[in-house]
């Protein structure tokens, strides 16, 4: 247990080699790989999300907690089957139609991932088409969508009526966030919640579907 | 320098109460000081108001025009907003801005040449943000071929090479610096444009990156900021660095600016 602590502490640090060492470490003292991650990585992420939140720690050092996690993942995947790790909840993530920006969307997705969902990034300029597409496809428990421009915005009330016409609504969650976005256009569009900031949306995520 | 005052924007609490109150005086004030301060043009960006964008930001055109004799920067990312706000504006406005993104250039083409203007290039592609300095100075140079091959002076385009935060990528200051210096370099008479803030998001002790960053944009050509006057400090260090880049004859305007009280190193 207390080398799953060490570890965490070296990913809230993002020092790679302590990380990685830790983790050898932890699978030699025969720790199951599911703990690890669970204990190790992803309780690290979690207190990372929430000093970000918090302004404590900055998004150089949330790029880099990520680094390291993803450097520790790769020691882990052997011992894990596909589909074997299991997942938060699905996500499928995007900037919406006509919007190229996508720093906040992935600062939002790296920090999903690190708190154990798992994320499949549509990248820019997604069309309600192909939301909904992905969602017939794939059925994610999240539908998460950003917006950096005021213009966009209503990009994400049609992705939101796509899904409605596609009958599919009722069967995904709907989070929204971006610079000109705010609590109450979510509430106007019928988004189930609005996230501030990479950390909260981690947060938010989690209190929708219910999971810790 | 182009000093552009920025405090105009509804996404500060203030500005949109005042709006949504139609509070003329307040925003006339807002507009006044920034004016005293330095600011050659007045940013007015009404975008939180999304479907009333346009009525509000035609209102603060007339309401600032109406009691003051300055040209307004309209900001928005939306051709409609600005097309009908041009319309009411008295002298040459800059309009921020026209970028590659097809629908945004076609739509604003003909708004910019419906009327004596200046226009902010922003060095955003069609389908993607640029990373590197060439990145931007393609789009740039496009943006600028396609403006003045539609009759608009070089003179009259400010190229915005799209700051990006450097917490997301320690190398995006470099790449915005080295873009300013290409593209003054490369088309003399034309300005470069840029916002301060993007650069330090993500960090603490925001206005110290910013105003940094303003000194070294400016070390590298960059012929109009937008900023916030009314920031002593900020202004300090403009004036400051225009002076040391022998930009500011018997250092007339940094002297002046003291004298005034208008700069402070506090």
């Amino acid at each position: 247990m207390s080398e799953l602590k060490a570890l965490s502490e070296a990913v809230i640090k993002g020092d790679i080699n302590s990380a990685t060492a830790e983790t050898k470490k932890a699978l030699d003292s025969g720790n199951n790989a599911q703990d690890i991650l669970d204990e190790g990585l992803i309780a690290a992420m979690d207190e990372v999300g929430r000093r970000f939140s918090k302004g404590l720690l900055f998004v150089p050092q949330m790029l880099r907690s990520a680094k390291t996690m993803q450097e520790c993942m790769k020691l882990l995947e052997s011992f894990f089957q596909e589909g074997d790790i299991t997942s938060k909840g699905k996500v499928v993530i995007g900037t919406v139609k006509g919007d190229l920006h996508d720093i906040g969307k992935n600062l939002v997705s790296m920090m999903m991932e690190g708190a154990g969902f798992s994320i499949v990034d549509l990248g820019v300029d997604v069309s309600p088409e192909r939301f909904v597409e992905k969602v017939h496809e794939i059925a994610p428990d999240i539908v998460a969508m950003s917006a950096l421009l005021s213009t966009t915005m209503p990009s994400m009330r049609m992705t939101i009526e796509a899904l409605k016409q596609a009958g599919v609504r009722g069967k995904v969650k709907v989070m929204i966030g971006g610079a000109p976005v705010t609590d109450k256009y979510a509430r106007e569009i019928g988004a189930d919640c609005y996230g501030p900031d990479a950390g909260s949306a981690v947060t938010k995520a989690k209190e929708i579907l219910g999971v810790s | 320098m182009i000093i552009v005052g920025e405090q105009i924007n509804t996404s500060r609490k203030s500005i949109a109460e005042a709006v949504e109150k139609r509070d003329a005086s307040y925003i006339v004030k807002i507009a006044r000081e920034q004016a005293e301060a330095g600011a050659h043009y007045i940013d007015v960006n009404a975008g939180t108001f999304l479907e009333r964008e346009t009525e509000c930001l035609c209102w603060l055109v007339e309401t600032i025009q109406s009691e003051l004799d300055l040209p307004l920067c309209l900001d928005s990312p939306n051709p409609s907003a600005l097309a009908e706000a041009i319309k009411l504006h008295k002298g040459e406005p800059i309009i921020n801005s026209i970028s590659l993104e097809v629908e945004r250039f076609q739509a604003l083409l003909p708004v910019v040449i419906s009327q004596p203007c200046h226009v902010v290039a922003l060095c955003m592609a069609e389908i993607s943000m640029p990373i590197t300095v060439e990145d931007r100075v393609q789009v740039g140079a496009e943006l600028i071929r396609r403006l003045t091959d539609a009759g608009i002076p070089l003179a009259k385009i400010f190229v915005d090479p799209l700051i990006q935060p450097i917490s997301v990528d320690t190398g995006m200051g470099l790449a915005s610096l080295g873009a300013i210096s290409r593209i003054m370099n490369d088309f003399p008479g034309i300005n470069t444009i840029c916002g301060l803030s993007n650069i330090s998001f993500g960090l603490p002790e925001r206005r110290l990156i910013n105003r940094n960053f303003l000194s070294l944009c400016v070390s590298h050509g960059l012929s109009a900021v937008i900023l916030d006057p009314t920031d002593r400090q900020l202004m300090a260090t403009l004036l400051a660095v225009e002076m040391l880049l022998n930009h500011d004859e018997y250092c007339e305007n940094f002297i002046t600016a003291y004298q005034n009280g208008r700069i402070s190193d506090k």
